[in-house]
């Protein structure tokens, strides 16, 4: 089992391709017995009917779907879910994205360039093979920062040291949007924080049903508690109560091998 | 099955026959308990008569051979061989002449009169007579899945009434002039018609009769709570215990289904017009199905991956079988009403876009919010919302876990905050998935329990603790950040508040915990707020639910209806089945005037364009 594989996409549902926006997710349950997985749009071809997802194999769902090939069907699909991101034309934005985060970065950021916006981008992986979507986001970008853990690609280390750099240099960014895992996320905003730069943050918390139903993807947000899926999946950073975030998202860990070994038998 | 069998017994003990003339009993005793046979003699050969609960003579034993018709003469008492004819009376069907005998029931010696012609079953009691002997059975009670064995399982739990223990049941009802139960049912069943074909033995005519009013007999006659509604207005529950009546329409509905009796009705002349439902729970699928038969096309839209709503992931399969819900979806298909799954309605397509498509709206989405107490430690690990329990063992079937994917909340010691009908199915099916120690906190006292008395009664069956008068205050995590306590605080009873019931008030220094590794938040639910946001439109009251015109439910947005929780907040399935039809007859109404109108500009046309 390939973990850690990073695997795109593209799929035929040209109701949800109309309407959706960036930001918004989709969940689909792959068969019968399957989990009803949630992830979020990377792109959309509405003359096509096309949605692409971009995701990362690391349970047992993920790598159900892995196995999938081309012009195979899954069961379930409803969308689009979730408040669209706010864009607007305010000026010079940020885009910070990590892991398989970069996959819904690269709707927001090219909603945020449609817009007419000056659009920084700055993505990070673990390593070359792991960075997704590099072309796409060096065409919708005006100036692209690509970081590596391992320094295989682009600068080493994590994409908060560029971010930090160009709040030293540049005056007038307006909005940072972090998208990635919610370590990077919090320490982005811890940055931003000082600077008083507004900062979004998209939260992918465990769901079910993604229309508010559940509670299960409860998180803190200003001390209130919100829904991810109809309040967000976006929240003004500065609000959301990253630790315990933290804490619920662990929790599902050793199911998710009760469940891999199960399948395995 | 023993249970049963008692009841019988009740039955021969509190109705015995006696010779008028010499009072020595004329009973027989039988291995079969279900009728009272009592002797006399007959052309010197011994007969059996045997008398059923339901007070007919309907069958003659003995040598002699006896024809359909046959009229006895004379029939002998056996101890006095006086002649048990009496000659002032006579049949009231057929004018033969009748026996009589004295039957002791309910402390009474009532003249019983017997048509002498076999095959007869003219038996000549008063009303009042009857209504005396009637009022004397019992109330039959539903044999069930032993409790110890049941916690081991998700069958259901009631097995539902023999053919026999209904109609004997069925026997109990006065058949009142003036029914009450009707008028305590919010689809207005016609009570007392369908329990007396009940038993007239024609069961599946039984089924026919409630579906008139109600297309979900099978769900209704499990999940109504009836003791609030029909039963409750019972003549017989203000003496006695009112007539089971929702265990008579289980049983109908059950037996049509079993029999494969369902028949497809006559659907109306096509209107041409066409009518979107948004969700398909009771409400939905109640308008589907009347707004199908009247002609239209219907299409419903469902948010999840299956139909049903709350009768899908909400209520578990030992309350209400999954196969049931789906049964009775696979009939509104068969009537040509279709089913649009993973439709989230407000954001796919908004309710301004189907009206593009469709002549009409209902809006019939449930109240799906959970509400949380907002407590410190709510967020900690294995705090689970009671939608989030349910839907994640109902709906994902995780108690089917590691074979289906979703994982089953796990927790050896489980705490459930509430005390409704939800908080009950949440500790019922965690006793089911292995927990040991299911504890429900409820903060006033079992008095003002919001739960169906049979739920409470099960639950306590099954080994479920109550913590009566006790308030969450904080739950208190482990160094994992999971749950492993809920301190809570005694409550005594102060005043009535605004809702008549007595407010809890908290006693000083009266904290104490109780342990936990798993808790689920059974406070009830709110709106879902999709909907609204893309309709601007349609306004809401001041609890934040749609504001419907109390007469037809619809909405400040016109041609768009709404009905169920999302009008009234969470409430019962059948009252959500009620406003799914007045919502029905309602929009028919307005639709059959636009079709007139249209119609009518027409013919005003004709002329020119002839």
């Amino acid at each position: 089992m390939a973990k850690g594989t990073i695997i795109r996409f593209d799929i035929s549902a040209p109701k949800i391709a109309k309407k959706v926006k960036a930001g918004q997710f989709v969940i689909l349950r792959v068969n019968e017995t399957g989990e009803r997985i949630p992830l979020t749009v990377a792109d959309k071809d509405e003359f096509a009917g096309i949605i692409t997802l971009i995701f990362q194999v690391v349970g047992k769902s993920t790598a159900l779907m892995r196995s999938l090939n081309e012009g195979d069907l899954i069961k379930d699909i409803v969308g689009p879910l979730g408040q669209a991101a706010e864009v607007e034309k305010i000026g010079t934005v940020v885009m910070v994205g990590g892991g398989t985060g970069v996959a819904i970065l690269h709707h927001v950021a090219k909603a945020f360039k449609e817009a007419g916006n000056y659009v920084i981008g700055i993505i990070g992986a673990q390593n070359k093979d792991m960075l997704i979507l590099q072309h796409e986001m060096e065409r919708i970008c005006d100036e692209l920062v690509i970081t590596s853990d391992d320094g295989s690609i682009g600068e080493m280390g994590f994409t908060t040291q560029p971010l930090t750099k160009y709040m030293d240099e540049r005056h007038d960014i307006k909005l940072v949007y972090a998208i990635g895992p919610i370590i990077m996320m919090k320490n982005v905003v811890a940055l931003t924080k000082k600077k008083k730069i507004p900062t979004n943050v998209s939260l992918n918390p465990i769901m079910i049903d993604g229309t508010g139903m559940c509670g299960g993807c409860r998180v803190k947000v200003n001390n209130e508690t919100m829904f991810c899926c109809v309040d967000g999946p976006d929240f003004d950073g500065f609000k959301v109560d990253f630790d315990e975030l933290m804490k619920r998202n662990s929790l599902y860990l050793q199911d998710e091998k009760d469940s891999l070994l199960f399948s395995i038998k | 099955m023993v249970n049963q069998d008692v009841k019988y017994l009740k039955f021969k003990t509190y109705l015995s026959t006696y010779c008028p003339h010499c009072n020595n009993t004329l009973n027989v005793e039988t291995k079969e308990n279900k009728s009272v046979n009592f002797k006399a003699i007959y052309k010197k050969e011994e007969v059996e008569l045997k008398l059923s609960p339901y007070l007919d003579v309907f069958d003659v034993e003995c040598s002699v051979d006896l024809k359909d018709g046959t009229v006895l003469e004379d029939l002998i008492c056996p101890h006095c061989d006086t002649s048990l004819i009496n000659k002032s009376v006579k049949c009231g069907e057929c004018e033969s002449p009748v026996s009589e005998v004295t039957i002791h029931a309910a402390s009474k010696l009532i003249p019983f009169y017997i048509c002498s012609k076999n095959g007869c079953e003219w038996h000549g009691l008063t009303k009042r007579d009857e209504r005396r002997i009637k009022l004397k059975i019992p109330r039959q009670a539903m044999p069930e899945q032993d409790q110890k064995l049941r916690i081991h399982n998700h069958q259901e739990v009631p097995y539902g009434y023999t053919s026999e223990l209904a109609l004997l049941e069925a026997g109990r009802c006065l058949q009142c002039k003036n029914p009450q139960c009707v008028l305590g049912c919010p689809v207005n069943i016609d009570i007392p018609s369908f329990i007396s074909l009940i038993a007239e033995d024609k069961f599946n005519e039984a089924a026919k009769k409630i579906k008139e009013r109600n297309i979900l007999p099978a769900v209704c006659g499990r999940v109504c709570p009836q003791e609030s509604q029909c039963e409750e207005k019972c003549i017989l529950g203000f003496k006695d215990e009112p007539v089971a009546i929702g265990r008579l329409e289980r049983f109908v509905a059950d037996y049509e289904r079993k029999m494969d009796l369902v028949e497809v009705p006559v659907i109306k002349e096509d209107t041409g017009m066409k009518i979107a439902v948004i969700g398909s729970g009771p409400a939905g699928l109640t308008l589907a199905a009347d707004m199908r038969q009247l002609g239209y096309g219907v299409t419903v839209f469902e948010a999840l991956h299956e139909t049903g709503g709350v009768l899908t992931y909400g209520i578990p399969e030992f309350r209400l079988p999954k196969s049931i819900v789906q049964f009775e979806i696979q009939y509104l298909k068969e009537i040509g009403v279709r089913f649009e799954l993973n439709h989230v309605i407000g954001n796919i397509l908004t309710v301004d876009e189907l009206l593009e498509h469709f002549d009409a709206v209902f809006v019939g989405v449930g109240a799906g919010l959970p509400k949380f107490m907002n407590i410190k430690g709510e967020s900690l690990g294995n705090i689970y919302s009671s939608n989030e329990y349910l839907t994640r063992m109902n709906l994902m079937k995780a108690y089917k876990f590691p074979e289906y994917d979703t994982p089953k909340p796990k927790g050896n010691k489980v705490v459930v905050i509430g005390g409704g009908n939800v908080a009950m199915d949440c500790a019922r099916t965690a006793i089911r998935t292995g927990s040991s120690e299911v504890t429900i906190v409820y903060r006033r006292s079992r008095h003002e329990l919001p739960a169906r008395a049979e739920e409470v009664h099960h639950a306590e069956e099954e080994g479920i603790r109550f913590r009566l008068l006790t308030n969450p205050i904080q739950y208190i995590g482990t160094d994992h950040n999971t749950v492993k306590g809920l301190e809570c605080i005694q409550m005594e009873l102060g005043e009535p508040d605004e809702s008549g019931r007595r407010r809890p008030i908290p006693i000083e220094d009266s904290n104490f915990t109780i342990e936990c590794d798993l808790a689920v938040v059974a406070i009830g639910t709110g709106p879902n707020p999709i909907i609204f946001q893309s309709t601007p439109d349609m306004e809401l009251n001041k609890w934040g639910y749609i504001k419907a015109d109390e007469e037809t439910l619809e909405t400040t947005k016109p041609f768009v209806y709404a009905g169920g929780d999302i009008v009234t907040g969470s409430a019962t399935v059948i009252e959500a089945m009620g406003a799914g039809r007045i919502a029905a007859n309602a929009i028919h109404e307005k639709l059959s005037k636009k079709r007139k109108k249209k119609a009518l500009k027409r013919a005003k046309m004709a002329p020119l364009t002839n």
